[in-house]
């Protein structure tokens, strides 16, 4: 029996000495996070980054986000309804994380929409269609090109087209990209509430994060 | 000591190093994945393939030790261990990727983590099958006798 015991104790052993790990890792990495976004500020919201909710509300919900992804079409709603929960004190933050091959051209021409005023009738025709534009994790962003016109958005396509291949539109996805490494954002989408990742994914974690910061920072 | 339960001998102690670090390997590559949340290529893919069926067949192959085990386990160890020396090459830029199945997806050549500051995550898999491969080979030798 000495044998079966022996093999049951390691297995038991390495078990505990992986969630150990697993939870230590977490927080180092959540530590690391809060620290780089105490530091530098812009890596957490740079100027360029498309925001929503009073500039001096003392939550700011960073999340980024993947156009082409399904989960972040999912939570597109609930984000703002959990910012109608908390009027006035959560500042959205919306970053770019393109992870699908070929999402990144659909990130650029939401910027390039944004130069014409539409970025969040854009955004908003972007979700509703994507089940059209990136069926089975194959964004095409060609697509989106009829779609945003025929959804009755008043765009000058022209210039969309312009500004999508420009310069000032390119770098701006890419600061997030960058950022997005350095935040250690893997998945979309990613939440970071004053710097603090969620222990782990999900809606109701989202939710508890965002309340707890709101206690933290409003008296009431 | 009885006939059933010969107590822990030389053999078995090499089933179990196989053992222990086949699974050791399996929960270092879930900890990269499912903690670290680094993508797995698919080299990588090819690799768990292999790594994780050692786990059942080896701990099944200690009681009591059989020279099935061996059977089972040495052309998994060995298939795992091609594809880990490759995978390597490519890492270190050997073999050029351009002359390699992975195009699409994740890189195989993605540096995510040096553990020690010289070990890559395919020198860990190649230096993993190369010890169950080692210790099975012992013990098939051993068997035979």
């Amino acid at each position: 029996m000495k044998k079966k015991t022996l093999v049951i104790a390691t297995v038991i052993a390495l078990i505990v000495a992986f969630a150990f790990a697993a939870s230590w890792y977490r927080g180092a990495e959540a530590e690391r996070v809060e620290t780089i976004a105490d530091e530098s500020t812009t890596v957490l919201v740079p100027n360029h980054a498309m925001t929503l909710g009073p500039k001096d509300a003392k939550v700011t919900l960073v999340e980024f986000f993947d156009p082409a992804c399904e989960t972040c079409a999912v939570f597109h709603r609930p984000v703002k309804e959990l910012m109608e929960q908390h009027p006035e004190r959560i500042r959205l933050v919306l970053r770019y994380a393109p992870f699908h091959h070929g999402s990144e051209d659909v990130a650029k021409m939401l910027e390039a929409a944004r130069l014409q005023g539409k970025y969040w009738e854009a955004l908003e025709v972007m979700f509703a269609t994507q089940r059209r534009w990136a069926s089975h994790h194959n964004p095409q962003p060609e697509l989106l090109w009829q779609l945003l016109p025929a959804a009755g958005l008043e765009l000058d396509m022209e210039r969309m087209r312009q500004d999508f291949a420009g310069f000032e539109v390119a770098s701006i996805v890419e600061k997030d990209i960058e950022d997005a490494a350095t935040l250690g954002i893997r998945k979309t989408p990613g939440f970071l509430v004053n710097g603090r990742p969620l222990p782990s994914f999900g809606l109701s974690q989202l939710q508890q994060l965002v309340a707890e910061e709101v206690a933290a920072n409003y008296s009431d | 000591m009885n006939t059933t339960d010969p107590g822990i001998d030389r053999d078995w102690l090499l089933l179990f190093g196989a053992w222990l670090i086949s699974t050791l390997a399996a929960l270092g590559s879930l900890f990269f994945s499912e903690v670290m949340e680094f993508a797995p290529c698919s080299l990588c893919w090819y690799q768990r393939i292999f790594m994780y069926p050692l786990v059942i067949v080896l701990a099944f192959g200690l009681f009591p030790v059989d020279r099935g085990a061996v059977r089972f386990g040495l052309p998994l160890a060995i298939g795992g261990w091609l594809v880990a020396a490759y995978h390597l090459l490519l890492y270190e830029g050997v073999v050029p990727e351009s002359a390699s199945p992975c195009r699409q997806g994740v890189s195989c050549k993605e540096e995510y983590i040096e553990v020690l500051g010289f070990m890559s995550i395919p020198a860990l898999s190649l230096l993993a099958f190369t010890a169950v491969v080692g210790l099975l080979l012992v013990l098939q030798r051993r068997l035979r006798r």
